[in-house]
C-alpha cells in the first residue's frame, strides 16, 4: 500500500520517504502497518514526508527497489524504514539508499520489531507505538547529515588468543593462505582441552591422534609465531592497526637453545601434583612440558615449585641439560605486536563439581568429574588408561554416569551444555569397553543433535547401558541396606515410573557444565567486547554472524561464545579464519564515520572523560588543557559524550540535537489522540505544561 | 513561600490571565533604535526571587549611573516607586530592554512576566531563578499541597486556627483576589519567549556591567546585537576552565562533605579530593570564585552552552569517574553524595526535563 502527496521539491526542502515493513507476520501479526504508513503519509507531512509505503518484506529486492526507484520518482532526500534492529538490515537499507544516489547516512532504521512488535500483544498499543517510533525515526532523519566513511588499512598480521582446537584451527588456516599469525597461549602448550581427551564422540577417534598433528603443524608453521606461557595484557588500536601488549612469562628455558629432550624433567627431583593437566590425578615435575606431545616441546619451570627457587640449591635440570638450557635469570618479556585482527579462542572453564554439595565430590572420593573420568580413561594418562577407583587398584564393578551438573540448574547454569550427552555415552562406552562394570546412566533428557550422534546413543543403549531417565538429588555414602553398604548411593526419582530409587555404585561420574572463563569479563573488557550475564561473548548476529562480535575486527571461535563441542569449535575457528582472511584481501577497510569530537572551545579540560575511552582514543594537551579525540581510533560508541558534563563532545550522528528531536518526535503522538499519561514522562511543549498548571 | 509575598500594593491582574502565552513581538535581527525623542526604556522586575539580583545590579556601583544615563528606567520596584497600570498604559513593544529576576510562582508574576513580554522589545531572564527556577525550583520536588501544610501547619508555625490562603474573599466593597500560588515553580521562558539569559545566583557584578555595555553598544549602533537566544555575561565552557587548581586523570573511590574533612590540598581539584564540586558541568562566568577558596562550586551559573539537563550532565559525568565495578561497591560511594536532588539540581530542577518530582506532577491540582 502507499500514501503519497506529491508536490514538486522545492530547493532546500525535506523530503522523506518512509517505509514500513511486515517482516511476514513478525511485525503485521501485532502492528497494522498499513495504518502506520496511512497516517505517516498524513500527519507527518509537516515533517516533510512525502511518500510512505508497506511491504511485506522490506529487506528484499522488491522491497529495497521502493527505496532506490522513489529517491527519483519523488526526489526524496531523506529515507525511514521502520523495520527490524538496525543490527540486522541498517547496512542492506543504506546502501539501497545509496543505490538511489544520496549519501547512505541520510538513511534512517527505526526497529518497530525487537521494540515493538516482539515484546507486545495488544494490538492497538503496538500500532500507536509504531507510529511514535516511526515519529521519531522522521524527526531524527531530518537532522542526519551525509558523511563519508573514512578508510583505514588493514595489517595483514593477526593475533589469534587461545591455543585449543578451535584457535589452532583459526591459525593454520591463515597462516596457510599465506598470512602471519601469533598464536598466545596461557599455558606451557597448546592443545586444550582436548589434549586432555582420550576419544572422541561419536567416532571414538583417538583425541591425540587427530590433535597432535595440527599442534605440530600450529608450532613449524613459518608463518605462525607461537607464543605459548604468554598472555595479552593490553590492547589498543582499531581494525586494521591494533597493537597488543603480550607478557610471555618468564620459562627460566631457553626457547632457542632448548632442542625439548627432556632430560631435565626426568632428572628433576620435585614432583609436584598436576591441577591442571591430570585434573589432579597425576604429578609432573617442577620443571615440566604438560603432557609429551607438547608444542613446544620446550619445558617450564614452575618457580613456587622449584627447590632451587625455593632453597637456592639443586639446579638438577641445568646439571644435566646437554644445550645449557636453563637459565634462572630469565625474566618476564613484554611484547608489542602490531596486527589488523584478532581472534579469541580462550574456551571454557568447567562447572566446580564442589558447589553442588549433594553430589559429595571433594567429600566422597569415588566421585570423579567428566576432566578426572577423561585422564583416567586415556591411555597416556595418570593410570595408563585403566578405569580404576580412587585408591589406584580397585575396578568398579557398577558405574554411575550423572548428566547435566550445573547446567539446565536454576541454582547453577540454566543452559544445556549442548556436550554433556554425548560425552557421557562416550564414558558409559569406555567404561564398557575396559571394565566389566554396570552402567547406569541418569539424565533429564537425551540430547543427541548432530552427525551420528543419535546413531551413538542407539548403539550405547544396545551396549547394555540402564538409562535412567531424573536428576539424582543426592549421591551419599550412608547405606539404608547390607547391599548399600560400602557403595556410593544414588537417590533418584526415576521419572518414567514415577518412583524413588536408589542405586547403589562403585564410582560415580559428573558431567560438569561447560562454563565461561573465570576472567571473562576481564577478556571481554580487555578486548572491548560484549559478553552476556555468564560472561559467554556475545556475538555480532547469533546466526548470520556467528563468529563476529560488535566490536569490528574482533572475531570470536569456540566456546569463548558459548559450549560447544569440537566439530562445531573447528568450524567456528576456521569460520573465524575466512572473516579475516577476507579483511586481509581487502587491504583496506571503511570505517563506520560516527564519530566523537571534542570542541575546544567549550572543553575546560576537566578530564572526566580521560579514563572513559574504552579505544583509549582520548589523550590530554597539557599545553592548552584541553582533551582531545583520535578519530582513527575512535569506535564512535558514545561513552565520552555521556560523561562530558560540559557537553563538549559531540557525536557525528549521535548529536543531542538528533537524540532530543527523535524523543520529541516519540512524544508527537500525543497530538494523535494518545497524549502521555500526566504520571508519565511529560511532554517538552510548553503548552503541556500549561495544561498541567490549569488542570 | 507565603502566596501573599509580593503583592505589590495589591496590584492584581486585571483580568485572569490567559491560558496560553500571549503571543509576543519577535526580537528584531537588527539593533531596536533608540526611540525618537527618547531614551531607550528599560524595566527590572522581580519575580518570586530574594531581591539579590536586584543588589548585584546596584553592585556595580557608580555605573548605575551611566545606565540611569543610557536608559529611561520605568519600572523597579525594588529601587524606585512605579505603577503596573503605567506599564499597561504602554504600547506593545516601547519598552527596549526587561529584566526579569525570580521565577514564576503566583499567577501574579505569570501575568506580569506576560505584560512585560507583550510591552518590551526584549526580555532577559536574569539571574539563576528566572532562567532555571534556582532554589525556589526545588520546591516542584513537593505538591502544593505539601508546600502549604509545611508553610501553614507545621510544628514551627503558629496557626492555631489552622488559616490557609484562600485565592479569592468576598468582601463588602467587592470580591478581592489574592495572587494565586500554582501547582508548579516555572522559569521564565517555560512563561514567555525569552531573548537573553544572563545567568547567575546573583549573576556577577562585573559580568551584569558587560552584559548591559553590550547591550547599549548594539542600541547605539558600536556594536553587534547578540543573537537570539544568546547567554551574556557568562564563558561558553565550563567552571573548570576557570579553576587554578591542577587537574589528573579522575578516579573517584569515595564522596565527602566538605565538614567532614578538616582541609583539603589547596592545589589539587576538589572533586579528585572526593568533594562533589559542580565545576565540571557549571557555565564558567563567576572566575571559579568558590573552588579557589576550596568550597566546591554548586552550580549557580546552571548548565554549559548547548546543554540540555545540567544535573544529568553531572550525574552522568560523576558515574562516569566513580572507580567501583560490583553495585554494592557503587552504591557505597554514591551514599557519600547526602543529598542528591540538591546536589545536581540545586538551581536547575524547574528547566530540567524532568521538571518536578512525580509528587508534584501528580498531585499538582489538589489544595
Amino acid at each position: 500500500m502507499t500514501a503519497e502527496h506529491s508536490h514538486l521539491p522545492v530547493e532546500g526542502e525535506i523530503r522523506i520517504g518512509v517505509y514500513v515493513c511486515h517482516c511476514g507476520s513478525n511485525i503485521a501479526g501485532v502492528v497494522d502497518v498499513a495504518e502506520v504508513a496511512r497516517w505517516a503519509a498524513e500527519n507527518l507531512r509537516d515533517q516533510g514526508v512525502v511518500v510512505a509505503r508497506d511491504y511485506k518484506f522490506m529487506c528484499s529486492s522488491p522491497g529495497q527497489e521502493f527505496v532506490t526507484d522513489d529517491i527519483k520518482k519523488y526526489g526524496l532526500n531523506r529515507i525511514v524504514v521502520a523495520a527490524c534492529s538496525p543490527h540486522l538490515h541498517e547496512n542492506t537499507f543504506r546502501t539501497a539508499t545509496a543505490r538511489g544516489g544520496l549519501n547512505p547516512y541520510l538513511c534512517e532504521l527505526v526497529s518497530i520489531r525487537e521494540q515493538d512488535s516482539w515484546v507486545h500483544t495488544d494490538k492497538a498499543a503496538a500500532t500507536v507505538k509504531a507510529k511514535a517510533i516511526l515519529a521519531g525515526g522522521v524527526e531524527r532523519v531530518r537532522r542526519n547529515e551525509p558523511l563519508s566513511p573514512m578508510t583505514v588499512d588493514i595489517n595483514p598480521a593477526t593475533l589469534v588468543v587461545g591455543g585449543g582446537i578451535a584457535g589452532i584451527s583459526a591459525t593454520l588456516e591463515i597462516a596457510d593462505a599465506g598470512f602471519k599469525v601469533y598464536l598466545v597461549e596461557k599455558d606451557p602448550s597448546i592443545g586444550g582441552h582436548m589434549a586432555q581427551f582420550d576419544k572422541t564422540f561419536p567416532t571414538l577417534d583417538c583425541a591425540a591422534c587427530i590433535l597432535t598433528p595440527k599442534m605440530l603443524t600450529a608450532g613449524t608453521h613459518p608463518n605462525v609465531e607461537l607464543l605459548t606461557w604468554s598472555e595479552v595484557e593490553k590492547v589498543e588500536g582499531y581494525v586494521g592497526n591494533f597493537t597488543v601488549t603480550v607478557r610471555k612469562k618468564a620459562r627460566y628455558v631457553n626457547e632457542d637453545l632448548c632442542n625439548g629432550c627432556g632430560v631435565c624433567q626426568e632428572k628433576c627431583p620435585k614432583k609436584v601434583l598436576d591441577e591442571v593437566f591430570e585434573a589432579g590425578l597425576g604429578y609432573r615435575k617442577a620443571i615440566y612440558t604438560p603432557f609429551a606431545q607438547a608444542v613446544p616441546r620446550t619445558p617450564v619451570i614452575d618457580r613456587p615449585n622449584c627447590t632451587y627457587f625455593e632453597k637456592g640449591t639443586c639446579k638438577a635440570c641445568e646439571k644435566f641439560c646437554e644445550t645449557n638450557a636453563i637459565d634462572f635469570n630469565q625474566q618476564d618479556t613484554v611484547l608489542t605486536l602490531e596486527v589488523g585482527n584478532i581472534i579469541l579462542a580462550t574456551g571454557y572453564d568447567l562447572f566446580d563439581a564442589r558447589k553442588m554439595q549433594q553430589y559429595g565430590y571433594g567429600q566422597l572420593p569415588n566421585v570423579f568429574t567428566s576432566l578426572e573420568f577423561e585422564r583416567l580413561s586415556n591411555s597416556a594418562g595418570p593410570t595408563n588408561g585403566h578405569i580404576v577407583l580412587r585408591d589406584g587398584v580397585t575396578e568398579p564393578k557398577s558405574v554411575a554416569i550423572v548428566h547435566c551438573v550445573g547446567s539446565r540448574d536454576k541454582n547453577h547454569n540454566s543452559y544445556c551444555s549442548a556436550i554433556c550427552c554425548m560425552q557421557s555415552l562416550k564414558f558409559a562406552h569406555l567404561v564398557k569397553e575396559h571394565t566389566e562394570a554396570t552402567i547406569y546412566d541418569f539424565y533429564i533428557d537425551m540430547r543427541t543433535p548432530g552427525k551420528g550422534y543419535d546413531e551413538f546413543y542407539q548403539r550405547i543403549m544396545e551396549e547394555g547401558g540402564i538409562f535412567v531417565r531424573g536428576k539424582p538429588a543426592e549421591i551419599t555414602d550412608v547405606a539404608r541396606t547390607v547391599e548399600e553398604e560400602g557403595k556410593l548411593i544414588l537417590q533418584v526419582e526415576d521419572t518414567l515410573i514415577g518412583q524413588q530409587r536408589r542405586f547403589p555404585v562403585d564410582m560415580v561420574i559428573l558431567s560438569s557444565a561447560l562454563e565461561p572463563r573465570a576472567d571473562a569479563k576481564e577478556l571481554a573488557v580487555r578486548f572491548g567486547i560484549s559478553c552476556s550475564f555468564d560472561g559467554w561473548a556475545i556475538e555480532k548476529h547469533p546466526k548470520l554472524d556467528p563468529v563476529a562480535t560488535m566490536t569490528e575486527g574482533i572475531f570470536v571461535a569456540g566456546c569463548v561464545s558459548g559450549p560447544k563441542d569440537i566439530p562445531a569449535s573447528v568450524a567456528q575457528g576456521a569460520a573465524a579464519a575466512a572473516r579475516v582472511l577476507g579483511r586481509i584481501q581487502q587491504k583496506k577497510m571503511n570505517l563506520e564515520p560516527i564519530k566523537a569530537t571534542v570542541d575546544a572551545e567549550h572543553c575546560s579540560g576537566c578530564r572526566i572523560c580521560n579514563t572513559m575511552c574504552p579505544y583509549n582514543a582520548i589523550s590530554f594537551d597539557d599545553a592548552k588543557g584541553v582533551s582531545s579525540i583520535n578519530v582513527a581510533m575512535c569506535q564512535g560508541c558514545g561513552t565520552c559524550i555521556a560523561a562530558c558534563p560540559a557537553g563538549a563532545i559531540s557525536g557525528t550522528g549521535f548529536s543531542d540535537e538528533q537524540v532530543l528531536a527523535q524523543i520529541e518526535g516519540l512524544l508527537r503522538i500525543g497530538a494523535d489522540g494518545m497524549r502521555p499519561h500526566r504520571s508519565g514522562f511529560p511532554t517538552t511543549h510548553h503548552e503541556a505544561i500549561e495544561e498541567a498548571v490549569r488542570a | 513561600m507565603s502566596p501573599t509575598a509580593r503583592s505589590n500594593g495589591g496590584a492584581k491582574p486585571a483580568t485572569k490571565p490567559a491560558t496560553k502565552p500571549a503571543t509576543k513581538p519577535a526580537a528584531k535581527a537588527t539593533a531596536p533604535a533608540a526611540r525618537a525623542g527618547g531614551k531607550p526604556k528599560l524595566a527590572i522586575f522581580g519575580a518570586a526571587s530574594c531581591g539579590g539580583c536586584d543588589i548585584a545590579i546596584v553592585n556595580i556601583h557608580e555605573h548605575i549611573l551611566e545606565v540611569a544615563a543610557a536608559f529611561e528606567i520605568v519600572l523597579w520596584p525594588t529601587i524606585m516607586d512605579g505603577k503596573y497600570s503605567d506599564i499597561e498604559a504602554m504600547e506593545d513593544g516601547e519598552i527596549t530592554v526587561t529584566l526579569v529576576s525570580g521565577s514564576m510562582r503566583t499567577d501574579e508574576t505569570v501575568h506580569l512576566a506576560r505584560l512585560l513580554r507583550r510591552k518590551s522589545k526584549l526580555m532577559v531572564a536574569f539571574g539563576s531563578c528566572a532562567s532555571e527556577g534556582c532554589i525556589p525550583g526545588l520546591a516542584n520536588l513537593s505538591s502544593r499541597k505539601q508546600i502549604l501544610d509545611t508553610a501553614f501547619s507545621t510544628t514551627s508555625t503558629d496557626n492555631p486556627e489552622g488559616i490557609r490562603p484562600i485565592w479569592e474573599y468576598q468582601a463588602p466593597e467587592g470580591v478581592l483576589h489574592l495572587p494565586e500560588f500554582e501547582p508548579m515553580l516555572r522559569t521564565l521562558e517555560q512563561v514567555v519567549d525569552v531573548d537573553y539569559t544572563i545567568p547567575g545566583c546573583p549573576p556577577e557584578s562585573k559580568q551584569i556591567w558587560a552584559a548591559l555595555q553590550a547591550v547599549v553598544a548594539a542600541l547605539d549602533g558600536t556594536g553587534p546585537l547578540p543573537p537570539k537566544g544568546a547567554v551574556l555575561g557568562a564563558g561558553e565552557s565550563t567552571v573548570c576552565d576557570e579553576c587554578a587548581r591542577r587537574r589528573d586523570v579522575k578516579k573517584i573511590d569515595h564522596f565527602v562533605r566538605i565538614q567532614q574533612v578538616a582541609s583539603f590540598d589547596p592545589e589539587i581539584c576538589l572533586l579528585e579530593q572526593g568533594l562533589p564540586c559542580n565545576g565540571p558541568a557549571t557555565r564558567n562566568g563567576c572566575g571559579a570564585l568558590c573552588p579557589s577558596v576550596a568550597a566546591p562550586c554548586i552550580g549557580c551559573y546552571g548548565a554549559a552552552e548547548g546543554v540540555v539537563d545540567y544535573g544529568a550532565r553531572l550525574m552522568s559525568a560523576y558515574a562516569s569517574v566513580i572507580v567501583a565495578s560490583k553495585p554494592d561497591e557503587i552504591d557505597k560511594v554514591l551514599d557519600g553524595i547526602a543529598d542528591p536532588a540538591g546536589q545536581f539540581y540545586r538551581f536547575s530542577l524547574a528547566a530540567s526535563l524532568l521538571r518536578s518530582s512525580r509528587t508534584a506532577w501528580n498531585t499538582d491540582g489538589e489544595q
